[in-house]
């Protein structure tokens, strides 16, 4: 058994008029952090949809805990960008759409129980939210919302999580104890790709780093020398050389 | 003051009544939500031209709706996806198409518009027994299938994507949705009329999400609101001597009506 969680192959994708990622390679291990920075448009969300199966990839090959998409669908968890971009007047709880979200530990039919009760409380209390958990969803403030969401996707217990943007819109306060909550969860074993433009706290959480830049993307395996003047260097299109 | 439930016709009404009033916002719900109240509309109108074709050949009218119903949600379904955002597109076409089948196969019933006007209008009070089972058999599959698909209803209808990253038959779930959204309306045709069955899909609905505070009650209180909408309107209708269908969606709109003007002043 090796522990490898996610591996990209010369993963190539367009739109069609948009050429977007171009022979995209790098590997995961159990644990790994992997931050991505780049420009608005650089293909950072098109890469977290493509790897999710929101887009079809044209050639390459993505591989996940070893297996197909569809068979580890449900140790993937996904925090979209602008997550909170729902329709505000729906009628429902924190805790309706928090534990929703564990479908795929039930399957088809199965109702919810105590136990599905107590990981919800659990994963509230872990974004601190767990005071707002009969409130309807759309009477938060959008940092709120956006908390409810990691919530909604830590409560499957995924063994890779996913997430784009998640911090936007959230004082920096926040920001700050989310993130240490996913440094947390990642120390304990979670596996995490994070896009984010607030690149040092990125840099400040991810072991590993993507950067889309003019000429494709950099690829680093280690962020420990690295330091904000050169990557910001690296977006402004300077040539560097491959890492690690 | 005249005994209600002396009369035989008047006992089924009511049966039937509290049935479908069970039955619609199990569907009214999530097809709101999902901002498709219009489909009601749409396909009660190709109900009507089901029922048309049912009294021209001879078979039950009710079958003849569910089966016309049927097709015309699974054709909103197939044409929705051509449009993409503009879906509202494919409930239009597909109401058109129905109303002018109506048209064209009504032409051909000899006495048929007193019997079409009885669908359009509900005629609740002339139901026959055969039209009695298979309400309760049909609204009953309604009711079972929609809680048993509760989880999967709420999480498509909060937000496709994640249902589909979850692992969740969207497509499956979806179509199953469409298919008793043509039952139910096809059936309560006969009770509220194909006319007025959209009312009863959205107004309770609309109601219990002014003054509800999650889905659950939602859900619960849009079910309470229809059978209170429907059995005062069975009682008014009998004392007053007016259309039931009618009255129901009209005490329905009321109860609408009063309970918004109440939120806003809040
Ligand atoms: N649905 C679409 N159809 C066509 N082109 C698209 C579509 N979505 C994105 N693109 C294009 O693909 C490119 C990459 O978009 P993507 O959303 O992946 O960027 P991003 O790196 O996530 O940007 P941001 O920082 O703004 O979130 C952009 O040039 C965009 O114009
Ligand atoms: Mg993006």
């Amino acid at each position: 058994m090796n522990n490898e969680v996610i591996r990209v192959e010369d993963l190539n994708f367009n739109y069609p008029d948009t050429a977007v990622l171009r022979d995209v390679n790098f590997n995961l291990m159990k644990g790994d952090f992997l931050g991505i920075i780049g420009a608005n448009g650089a293909g950072k969300s098109t890469l977290i949809k493509l790897i999710l199966g929101l887009l079809p990839y044209e050639t390459g090959k993505i591989t996940i805990l070893g297996g197909e998409l569809q068979d580890v669908r449900a140790k993937i968890g996904y925090v979209s960008q602008k997550a909170n971009s729902f329709n505000t007047d729906f009628p429902a709880t924190v805790r309706e759409v928090v534990i929703a979200n564990l479908f795929p530990r039930k399957g088809l039919f199965k109702r919810f129980n105590k136990a599905d009760e107590k990981k919800v409380d659990e994963v509230l209390d872990l974004v601190g939210m767990s005071e707002y958990k009969n409130k309807l969803i759309g009477s938060l403030s959008g940092g709120q919302q956006q908390r409810v969401f990691i919530a909604r996707a830590l409560v499957s217990d995924p063994e890779l999580l996913l997430m784009d943007e998640p911090t936007v819109g959230i004082d920096a306060a926040s920001v700050a104890d989310i993130m240490d909550i996913i440094c947390r969860l990642n120390k304990n074993g979670m596996t995490i790709i994070m896009t984010n433009h607030d690149t040092p706290t990125l840099l400040n959480a991810a072991n590993k780093l993507l950067i889309f830049c003019e000429h494709g993307y950099e690829e680093f395996v280690s962020t420990s020398d690295l330091s904000l003047e050169r990557i910001t260097d690296i977006l402004a299109g300077k040539r560097v050389h491959k890492h690690g | 003051m005249d005994n209600i439930f002396a009369y035989d016709f008047m006992i089924k009404a009511f049966i039937t009544a509290i049935l479908i009033a069970a039955a619609t916002p199990c569907i009214g719900l999530p097809i709101v939500l999902k901002r498709f109240s219009a489909i009601g509309d749409a396909t009660s109108h190709s109900a009507l031209g089901g029922i048309a074709f049912g009294l021209l050949i001879g078979i039950n009218p009710i079958l003849g709706a569910v089966i016309f119903s049927v097709i015309a949600v699974l054709s909103i379904e197939a044409l929705r996806k051509r449009f993409g955002k503009y879906s509202e597109i494919a409930t239009v076409v597909v109401m058109s198409a129905g109303i002018g089948l109506t048209a064209i196969l009504s032409g051909f019933l000899k006495n048929g518009s007193a019997n079409i006007n009885s669908f359009m209008f509900g005629s609740i009070v002339t139901i026959s027994d055969f039209e009695l089972i298979l309400t309760i058999a049909l609204s009953a599959l309604v009711v079972f299938v929609t809680l048993l698909l509760y989880k999967e209803i709420f999480a498509i209808t909060f937000d496709e994507t994640s249902a589909s990253l979850s692992g969740i038959p969207c497509g499956a779930i979806n179509t199953i949705l469409m298919i008793l959204t043509a039952i139910t309306v096809a059936v309560a045709s006969r009770i509220v009329g194909a006319l007025m069955i959209s009312s009863l899909l959205v107004i309770p609905t609309a109601t219990s999400m002014l003054i509800s505070k999650s889905y659950k009650s939602t859900l619960i209180r849009s079910v309470a609101l229809a059978e209170i909408f429907t059995i005062s309107g069975l009682f008014i209708s009998f004392y007053l001597d007016l259309r039931p269908g009618g009255t129901i969606v009209l005490i329905g709109t009321a109860v609408l009506v009063i309970t918004a003007s109440i939120k806003r002043k809040k």
